[in-house]
C-alpha cells in the first residue's frame, strides 16, 4: 500500500514542478501584461496545487494529518491566486493598457465597450 | 548540492532585489522589491530550521511593510525625478 | 525518490530564474506584480517541499500562512495602480 502513495505522490511532485517551470518559462516569453498574467497564475496555480498534495501523499504513511495541511493550503492557493491575478488585471486595463488584438474580429474586446459606457455614464 | 544552489540563488536574489530597492527612482518598483526582499527572507529563515522567524518576518513583511509603504508614496509623486522638477518650479527664486 | 525532489528543486530554480529576470527587466509595473506574485507560488511549494525534507509536520504553517497572506500585497498594489487606494 506504501509503495502506491509513493508512486501517486512522485508523479504529483514531477506534474507540479514541470508546471512550476512552465510558468515561469512563460512569464519569461510572453508579449504582454496579459498573457504574462495568464501564464504566470494559471499554470503556477496548477503546479503549486499539485506539487502540495504530493508531498501530502507522500507522508500520509507516517502521519495522515500531513495529507489534511496539504489540502488546507491547497483549497487556500486555489482562493487567492485568482483573486490577485483578477485584481491585477483590471487594475491594468483601468491604466489604459489595453491587450494586444491581432484578429480582425470587432468583439474580441467585449470589456472594452462597456468599459466606456460606464465610464460615460459616470461622467455625465 | 541542489540545497546549496537553492540557498546561493536564494542569496544572490536577495541582495539583487535590495540593491535594486536603493538605486530605483521609481518609488512603487522600490516598494515590489521589498515584497521579493521579504519573500525570500522568510524562506531562507525557513531553511535555517527558524519557523517561528519564518512566521513573523510572513505576515510583517507582505501585510505591514507593503501596506503602510504605498499609503506613505500615495501622498508623493512616483518618480523622484517628477518630484525635483517641482520643488524647482514651485521655488524658483532658490 | 531522492532523484525526484532533486529534479522538481532544479525545475523550480529555473523558474525562478526566469521569473526573477522578468521582474529585473518588466517594463512596466504591472510586470513586475506579475512576476512577484509567481515568486510567491513558486516559494510557497517550495516551503511545502523543503517541510517534506526536513520531516517535520510544524513547519508547514509557514506555508500555510504564506499561502493565505501573500495575496495581500498584490492585491494593496493593484489598488494603487488603479488609483483607487
Amino acid at each position: 500500500m506504501s509503495m502506491v502513495f509513493e508512486i501517486i505522490g512522485g508523479a504529483l511532485l514531477l506534474i507540479g514542478s514541470i508546471f512550476l517551470f512552465l510558468g515561469g518559462l512563460g512569464i519569461f516569453r510572453m508579449p504582454d501584461v496579459y498573457n504574462r498574467l495568464q501564464a504566470g497564475t494559471k499554470a503556477t496555480t496548477l503546479g503549486g496545487m499539485s506539487l502540495i498534495l504530493g508531498v501530502g501523499f507522500l507522508m500520509v504513511e507516517t502521519n495522515w494529518a500531513w495529507l489534511v495541511k496539504a489540502a488546507i493550503i491547497v483549497i487556500f492557493i486555489a482562493f487567492s491566486n485568482p483573486i490577485s491575478s483578477h485584481a491585477l488585471a483590471r487594475a491594468m486595463y483601468k491604466r489604459k493598457r489595453y491587450p494586444i488584438i491581432t484578429s480582425k474580429d470587432e468583439n474580441m474586446d467585449a470589456y472594452r465597450e462597456a468599459y466606456e459606457n460606464e465610464k460615460k455614464e459616470e461622467d455625465a | 548540492m541542489i540545497y546549496l544552489i537553492l540557498i546561493f540563488f536564494l542569496l544572490i536574489l536577495m541582495i539583487g532585489a535590495a540593491i535594486y530597492a536603493v538605486v530605483q527612482k521609481d518609488l512603487l518598483y522600490a516598494v515590489i522589491a521589498t515584497g521579493v526582499i521579504s519573500l525570500v527572507l522568510t524562506v531562507l529563515f525557513y531553511i535555517l530550521q527558524a519557523p517561528d522567524v519564518a512566521l513573523t518576518e510572513a505576515a510583517i513583511g507582505v501585510a505591514l511593510t507593503t501596506i503602510i509603504f504605498l499609503i506613505t508614496i500615495r501622498n508623493t509623486l512616483r518618480h523622484e525625478d517628477e518630484y525635483n522638477k517641482k520643488d524647482k518650479l514651485k521655488s524658483p527664486a532658490k | 525518490m531522492i532523484y525526484i525532489i532533486y529534479i522538481s528543486f532544479s525545475f523550480m530554480i529555473v523558474g525562478l530564474l526566469l521569473a526573477a529576470i522578468r521582474f529585473i527587466k518588466g517594463p512596466t509595473a504591472g510586470d513586475r506584480t506579475v512576476a512577484l506574485d509567481t515568486l510567491t507560488t513558486i516559494l510557497v511549494a517550495g516551503l511545502v517541499l523543503l517541510g517534506y525534507v526536513f520531516g517535520r509536520y510544524i513547519y508547514l504553517d509557514v506555508a500555510l500562512v504564506y499561502g493565505v497572506l501573500g495575496f495581500i500585497g498584490v492585491i494593496v498594489i493593484a489598488r494603487y495602480l488603479e488609483g483607487a487606494l
